[in-house]
């Protein structure tokens, strides 16, 4: 059966890969939903009979490397951790999957966006089903040809192509982190098989590692590379760049693999790691700090934007910054609960955002929407559910989530923790004032559309509103239906060893028992930001210019997102070209041409060009030739004599 | 001024025959001219023939003239001939034109 979840996916990609080459759309509709779906509901039923009673299990299915001591199979580990991601995922994916049909009608490809969306789910679900490092690093690859597959899905787009070559050389960045990480964990124990590394973990924690003559502590080299690829996979602070770009490609894109399920691999990684982390406390301080920094980071310039995907792109950096200081303070299970919700109502945002994009006649800019609320009701009320679940308000779930997060970092009770906890309490008043910035400029005000735009405007069909409901249903609920089994008193019991926390580290209990005024502020904080956002953008939409003009160097440094994208086409992009360039021209075509292929055939050319004016034709040259042949001959034989 | 001695005889045959040698290279006109200079370079090469057997008081060298005689004769004859229908094909006999081994 878990074989079935994971290849089931494939096999529909294939199918619609086939429909694609036979054009036939209906044809690859029934192969991808079909698979996805049946992968879905397996995944609940699986998650219901084995994760909460309580069973682990690993299936062998094939050796894939057996080279000396370097051994791989492919297997499928199933924990708790991977059946709440094996949910997710296949959850969020099959309800993608089902918009999509809606979303992409009038695109001539369907059946080829539908074999890319199953082939990322099977990358997706082999990634979370790792058993060994190669297998996670496998899957890891797969969601990122699959990302790049569908951000550049539109390719007679020159910006869709760039930014697809964009997420995957900043992705390489990250993937070179994470391999070395896997080679750094081969050389210390031997293995990449995972449960063979926790369990030699303990046995490391004094054992060092040189790297060019420096003596450094093994676990944290290999545990700091090994959060690099996360950070590149999930859009940390440095390795971000990719993300708001990735939402060139279609929406339903942006919101199962850039919002729900890639970016959060991550943070699945390091959750995964946990056994391994916990022995390296630098690399959590790490974890930690570049979470908060990206919780707030990407909040600032989330207040600015104008286009709605971006604001949306820059809230999932965000958020997953948020998941990353809940990891880096210990809080595993807080951070897999704020992966889960987040993924229900963070999809139910980005399909919402594409549901306003299909009504506008593929309007993205903010400026241009307004006053269209009445218009497309159904909409306006799934986008103010996922706002209100981003925002943190009772009963919906981010409030139980980022909550739990929050009061983990408190009581962390460590300077990183507290530094962390301050970032998360602004990053929570701003997420609060950009999610209804972003309601009020799009729903409310005068319509700044044009009348022909407006006068197309029409709720969706029920085909993609069937999955927001769904989505909407989770954004409601899985907070306080997950809070007891994910992060209640008894969380061991459903983690079991699939997380490991250092028993003397008790933040889980803790974090319960933080003071009354720290679990009340982050709701405080976000109804200010909600109030603010909608005095600023509901009621006097004049004046937010004003305050813009007010505060122009800020304004401007966040709206150019900290210049992340100049610094870096200066220091890395441009240099880079230019060593290619002179490569190219003196390396390549100068030097190995030159001398080479090139250089070899111009003598030749040349040479045979001279031989051939030798042959002018005339006897009398020949027989010229030959006469001065035989003198020579003569004169030389006369010598000798 | 001494006698006629064998050695004026092969200078004579000397120059004759580089006459002809040369007369073959410098020659821009005419295929005909060519003929008439390898008649000149055998014709040399008889009157050494011609020298060398009054020198050494031996008729072989005499009889071998005779020889060449004849085959210069043919090959006089046969040369013509193809003159003659390389004129016909191709409407020209100048040197210049018989170019076809041109590479």
């Amino acid at each position: 059966m878990i074989s079935a979840i994971v290849f089931l996916p494939l096999l529909g990609a294939i199918g619609a890969g086939i429909a694609s080459l036979m054009k036939n759309d209906t044809l690859g509709y029934v192969f991808s939903l079909t698979g996805v779906l049946l992968s879905a509901m397996l995944g609940w039923v699986v998650f219901i009979t084995m994760a909460i009673p309580g069973i682990d299990q690993t299936i062998y299915l094939a050796s894939w490397i057996n080279v000396g001591s370097f051994q791989v199979d492919w297997a499928l580990r199933f924990d708790t951790l991977t059946a709440v991601m094996v949910i997710v995922v296949t959850t969020v994916s099959a309800m993608v999957h089902v918009y999509s049909v809606g979303y992409m009608s009038h695109d001539k490809s369907k059946p080829r966006f539908m074999a890319y969306l199953g082939l990322f789910t099977f990358a997706m679900l082999m990634l979370v089903t790792a058993d060994n490092l190669v297998q996670l690093f496998f899957g890891w690859e797969g969601v990122g040809v699959a990302s790049y597959l569908l951000i550049g899905f539109w390719y007679q787009r020159p910006s869709a192509h760039q930014a697809a070559m964009k997420a995957f050389v900043v992705n390489r960045v990250g993937d070179f982190g994470f391999a070395l990480g896997i080679f750094a964990l081969f050389h210390l124990t031997g293995s990449v098989q995972l449960d063979v590394i926790f369990q030699s973990v303990p046995d490391l924690v004094n054992s060092q590692i040189t790297i060019l003559g420096y003596a450094m502590p093994a676990l944290e080299v290999a545990g700091i590379l090994l959060f690099i690829g996360a950070m590149g996979k999930s859009a940390q602070l440095g390795l971000h760049t990719w993300l708001p770009d990735a939402m060139e490609g279609p929406t339903p894109v942006s919101a199962l693999i850039h919002a729900a399920t890639m970016v959060t691999a991550g943070v699945f990684l390091v959750c995964r790691l946990s056994p391994m982390l916990e022995y390296a406390p630098f690399t959590r301080d790490v974890i930690t700090v570049v979470g908060a920094l990206t919780a707030i980071f990407a909040a600032t310039i989330g207040l600015t934007q104008f286009d709605i995907k971006r604001v949306i792109a820059y809230s999932t950096c965000s958020q997953l910054g948020y998941m990353f200081f809940a990891a880096g303070v210990s809080a595993y299970p807080a951070a897999m609960f704020h992966l889960t919700t987040h993924a229900f109502f963070k999809a139910l945002l980005f399909l919402g955002a594409g549901s306003v994009i299909h009504a506008m006649s593929d309007e993205q800019d903010m400026r241009n929407m307004g006053g269209i609320w009445h218009k497309i009701p159904f909409t306006y009320a799934m986008m103010w559910i996922g706002s209100l679940a981003l925002a943190g308000i009772p009963f919906f779930a981010g409030y139980y989530s980022k909550d739990m997060i929050l009061e983990a970092a408190y009581a962390a009770h460590t300077p990183i923790g507290n530094f962390a906890w301050v970032m998360g309490i602004a990053a929570a008043f701003l997420t609060a004032f950009y999610s209804w910035r972003l309601l009020m400029m799009t729903f409310h005000g005068k319509p700044r559309a044009s009348a022909e735009v407006m006068s197309h405007i029409h709720e969706s069909p029920l085909v993609m509103t069937i999955p927001l409901f769904i989505l909407a249903i989770g954004a409601v609920l899985s907070g306080w239906m997950f809070y007891e089994l994910f992060v209640g008193h008894h969380w061991y019991d459903f983690w079991r060893q699939s997380i490991f926390i250092d028993p003397a580290n008790n933040i889980m209990d803790d974090a319960h028992h933080v003071p009354k005024w720290v679990k009340l502020l982050p709701l405080f904080i976000s109804l200010a930001g909600i109030g603010l956002a909608i005095i600023i953008y509901g009621m006097m939409p004049s004046v937010a210019g004003g305050i813009a003009r007010l505060f122009r160097p800020i304004h401007q440094l966040f709206y150019r997102k900290w210049y992340f994208d100049e610094i870096y086409d200066a220091v890395f992009v441009r240099p880079a070209v230019e060593i290619g360039r002179v490569l190219w021209i003196r390396g390549d075509k100068d030097t190995i041409d030159g001398f080479g292929p090139d250089g070899i055939s111009n003598t030749v050319n040349r040479f045979s060009a001279f031989c051939s004016r030798m042959q002018s034709g005339y006897v009398f040259h020949y027989a010229f030739a030959m006469l001065i042949g035989v003198i020579a001959l003569l004169a030389w034989y006369i010598r000798s004599l | 001024m001494g006698d006629i001695s064998l050695i004026h005889y092969l200078m004579v045959a000397a120059i004759l025959f580089t006459f002809g040698a040369v007369g073959i290279f410098l020659n821009r006109k005419n295929v005909i001219i060519i003929l008439m200079c390898i008649e000149l370079m055998l014709l040399a090469v008889n009157i050494n023939l011609a020298a060398f057997s009054s020198f050494h008081g031996h008729i072989t060298g005499q009889i071998f003239a005779m020889f060449i005689l004849t085959v210069a004769a043919a090959e006089a004859a046969i040369g013509l001939a193809i003159l003659v229908v390389y004129f016909r094909n191709r409407g020209s006999i100048a040197v210049e034109d018989i170019n076809m081994m041109k590479g």
